[in-house]
């Protein structure tokens, strides 16, 4: 797929910007000790003596700033806690926080971001060590960027790409909260709802995932752009099996269900910023579920999926009342979600 | 765009124009020019690209149930016969009713 | 429909395994293979393709989709008249799904890539509302859909519009489409599956004399999965008992008349013309126009359009291979195109199937590109 000039799809984390990384920034890989670029997965994870570094960086682009449930500073942070947890990494090490702001953004603005940060850096015990700031003049950038880096250690490394046939799939909570709070948010689109975000940071609920699972929790990642459907089939396709995914098992809260009803947008696109898919050994599941369960982010997990031999990298969809194909989303539907 | 999604009336502007509509827990606005039936706060409508287009009577879904148990009925038995006579009846009431 | 709780029984498993077992009934008394039925309406396509239906379906029943997609039906002249009042300086309002589509050299997305002013509306007050707000503009609403979207527009025209607002109408009216395939030698359609929410406005009665004149049965279904099995349940009994009969399955929404206040107004505005559909036929009765009384709101009376001056690009030649045309038949599948999921996708659409959300192409893409997964486990 070649193109002249970048278009806004090669953002929205599917086909097109997968093939814009291939294409161009693919250029850029080293061969490292560990995963690296070319595994285009949540993070890099280098080894370091016996243990992992897992490095990871997302930059934040979210429109409108502030949303219900959050904001992009509480967004920075648990966006790249969350990448480090599902490459296995819970207890981040550090993160930096990189800002470039817009003339004439409002101070007061700034705060609110920066104490939103704060306490996504203390629930998850991440401290912010080093950062940078730069300005740009009105008009150049819309209001404010946000880049974070993380690094943490980790003894096992997770990757996205481990599910065998029989393995079962599990998500943490509600799908499609983020999306649709920020959807509504940002549209005319006169509809009224009680839709929240969900970002949080993930790293506490990972660590329980992973004492009660251990080595039988085979695949994580979580479900941001292109929601809970692009992550299954990325997991599927990196490990060559299919999943047949039970769409009545999956749950979305009422008020998402209705928006996206009235919409006409399916919940398993929509990204959420709170929630992580996990693959785990059969034998693992109710002990992962019920460690879920017992946390606060973990209350409406389910099991929701199991891997299959037939179609390798496809992704079936039991509707409950029959079954059909479930596509690969082109990417996130909506621009500037995260 | 969802098109026909039935939703509860919560309000009535004051010219009697629009009515604010619950759609399972998001609301919007509808235009009420080409409903068939006065409406009120608490009436089930069909909306179509912001206009409500239909009132649907309560009744309706424990009668549409009805329906689908009926034509279950129907369909079911092997006895081609009688269900004949039984599709004439049923048919008929579907008419009179539909 | 008093929650969502209430919603779930059309979407009840249990129910609906009843529904598919009562299919497979009648189609085993039926005994022979393929019975096709026909529905006209992209939204019953939703419904089967999103709730995976057709893998649920018995073998023997193939529920084909006609060209009931009002978008897809626009044929390229009317595309070429909304991307000429754009190049002559009009702002023109659509619905989202009519920006993509393809004109003979240009789609109105590609009318606005060039500097014209081209507006995506949800809703035709909304454009009626722009026209107020700029009083020294001209706003034409490029107005698409079939008569349930047309009653919209004539509620708007009634209620009275600015002076620089006028309407391009390319609406269209539905029973026409199952006038065109009953037409086809080729298709052997021997049912009908009418559009629920077109039959809320319009009434049931219409078909009586559709079915006795084809001697091919027509229910009316609803679009919630039980709906639709029910009313697929009901038809293949009537095709079975040979009864050319039209009956209601969605009588909820749909009674014999219809919504008089509705129709009042939509007859009060427009007439049932002649008109071309993209890639099938001259269809007689296929368009919604606006009466004589109307011209003065009438974008083709009030400006002089000018289609030639819309440039003739490069011929697309992916377009000869299309078969959006045979597709809307029912003569073929979307899959069944050599384009469809490689060249033809919904960001790089070839057909009009592929634009609008109401095309089988599209909606198939959406739904995974082969609905029909009988033989999966």
């Amino acid at each position: 797929m070649s193109f002249e000039k970048v278009a806004l799809k090669h953002g929205a984390g599917g086909r097109a910007m997968r093939a814009l990384i291939e294409d161009v920034f693919l250029g850029l890989a080293s061969p490292v000790d560990g995963i690296g670029l070319s595994a285009l997965d949540d993070g890099a994870a280098l080894r370091v003596g016996d243990r992992w570094l897992v490095v990871t960086t997302d930059s934040h682009v979210v429109h409108p700033i502030f949303f219900p449930g959050g904001d992009i500073g509480r967004l920075a942070i648990s966006g790249t806690v969350n990448d480090l947890a599902m490459m296995g990494a819970t207890e981040p090490l550090a993160l930096t926080c990189a800002v470039i702001l817009e003339e004439g953004f409002p101070r007061a603005d700034l705060e609110r971001v920066r104490d939103s940060m704060l306490a996504a850096s203390r629930e998850a015990n991440a401290p912010i060590v080093t950062g940078d700031t730069k300005v740009m003049g009105k008009g150049e950038l819309d209001g404010m960027v946000v880049n974070t880096t993380g690094v943490a250690f980790a003894d096992r490394v997770v990757t996205d790409a481990g599910l065998r046939p029989g393995d079962r799939i599990l998500v943490t909570g509600s799908i499609g909260d983020h999306g649709m709070a920020v959807m509504m948010r940002r549209h005319q689109l006169g509809l009224e709802g009680d839709v929240r975000s969900d970002v949080a940071p993930l790293n506490g609920l990972v660590r329980e995932v992973l004492r009660a699972g251990r080595e039988d929790v085979v695949a994580m990642k979580d479900p941001t752009r292109g929601g809970l459907a692009s992550v299954l089939h990325e997991m599927a396709g990196k490990a060559r099996v299919g999943i047949l995914l039970s769409e009545p098992a999956v749950p979305v809260n009422p008020e998402v269900r209705a928006a996206c009803e009235v919409l006409g947008i399916d919940p398993l696109v929509v990204a959420n910023e709170g929630k992580a898919v996990i693959g785990v050994r059969p034998g693992a599941a109710d002990r992962v579920l019920e460690a879920l369960r017992s946390h606060p982010l973990g209350r409406r997990a389910a099991v929701v999926g199991t891997a299959i031999s037939d179609r390798p990298g496809q992704v079936i969809l039991d509707t409950g009342l029959g079954r059909r194909l479930l596509a690969e989303p082109d990417g996130e539907p909506l621009p500037r979600i995260c | 765009m969802c098109l026909g999604v039935p939703g509860k009336v919560l309000t009535i502007s004051d010219d009697g124009l629009s009515a604010t509509v619950d759609f399972f827990g998001v609301t919007r606005e509808l235009r009420l020019d080409i409903v068939d039936e006065p409406v009120a706060p608490g009436d089930y409508v069909l909306n179509h690209v912001g206009f409500a287009i239909r009132r649907i009577p309560p009744s309706e879904v424990e009668e549409t149930v009805a329906l689908f148990d009926q034509i279950l009925t129907e369909a079911s038995s092997g006895d081609l016969m009688a269900e004949d006579v039984r599709g004439e009846i049923a048919s008929g009431k579907e008419r009179s009713r539909g | 429909m008093a929650s969502a709780a209430e919603e779930l029984k059309f979407r009840d498993p249990a129910k609906a395994r009843a529904l598919t077992e009562a299919l497979g009934h009648e189609l085993d008394a039926i005994g022979r293979s393929p019975v096709s039925v026909m529905h006209v309406c992209g939204s019953h396509e939703q419904a089967i393709a999103r709730f995976g239906l057709r893998a649920a379906f018995p073998r023997s029943l193939d529920v084909i989709m006609g060209p009931g997609c009002p978008v897809c039906v626009t044929d390229t002249p009317e595309v070429d008249e909304a991307v000429a009042l754009a190049a002559q300086g009009a702002r023109v309002c659509t619905y989202g799904d009519m920006l993509r589509l393809p004109g003979t050299s240009k789609s109105l997305a590609d009318a606005q890539a060039d500097g014209g002013k081209v507006e995506v509306v949800y809703s035709v007050s909304q454009a009626a509302e722009l026209a107020r707000r700029r009083p020294a503009e001209q706003v034409v609403f490029f107005a698409s859909g079939f008569e349930t979207t047309a009653v919209a527009t004539a509620a708007i025209i009634l209620a009275g519009v600015p002076d620089n607002f006028s309407v391009l109408s390319s609406h269209k009216y539905v029973p026409a489409a199952m006038d065109v395939v009953s037409e086809m030698k080729e298709t052997n359609i021997e049912g009908f599956i009418a559009a629920g929410h077109a039959a809320t406005i319009t009434g049931w009665g219409l078909f009586e004399p559709f079915a006795r004149r084809t001697g091919t049965p027509v229910v009316v279904a609803g679009f919630e999965p039980l709906d639709v099995l029910a009313a697929v349940v009901e038809l293949v009994r009537l095709i079975r008992l040979k009864r050319p009969e039209v009956v209601n399955c969605y009588p909820r929404c749909v009674t014999k008349e219809g919504n008089r206040p509705a129709q009042e107004k939509l007859w009060k505005v427009f007439d049932v013309v002649a008109g071309n559909w993209r890639g099938i036929a001259r269809v007689p009765r296929g368009n919604l126009e606006l009466k004589p009384e109307w011209d003065h709101l009438n974008a083709r009376h009030r400006f002089r359009i000018d289609t030639a001056a819309v440039g003739g690009a490069e011929r697309n030649l992916l377009a000869d291979r299309c078969i959006c045309g045979s597709i809307m038949s029912g003569l073929a599948k979307p899959d069944q195109c050599e384009l469809f999921g490689k060249e033809c996708r919904p960001e790089s659409p070839v057909g009009a199937c592929m634009v609008s959300s109401e095309g089988a192409c599209k909606i198939w893409h959406v739904y995974g590109g082969h609905p029909n997964l009988q033989e999966v486990a």
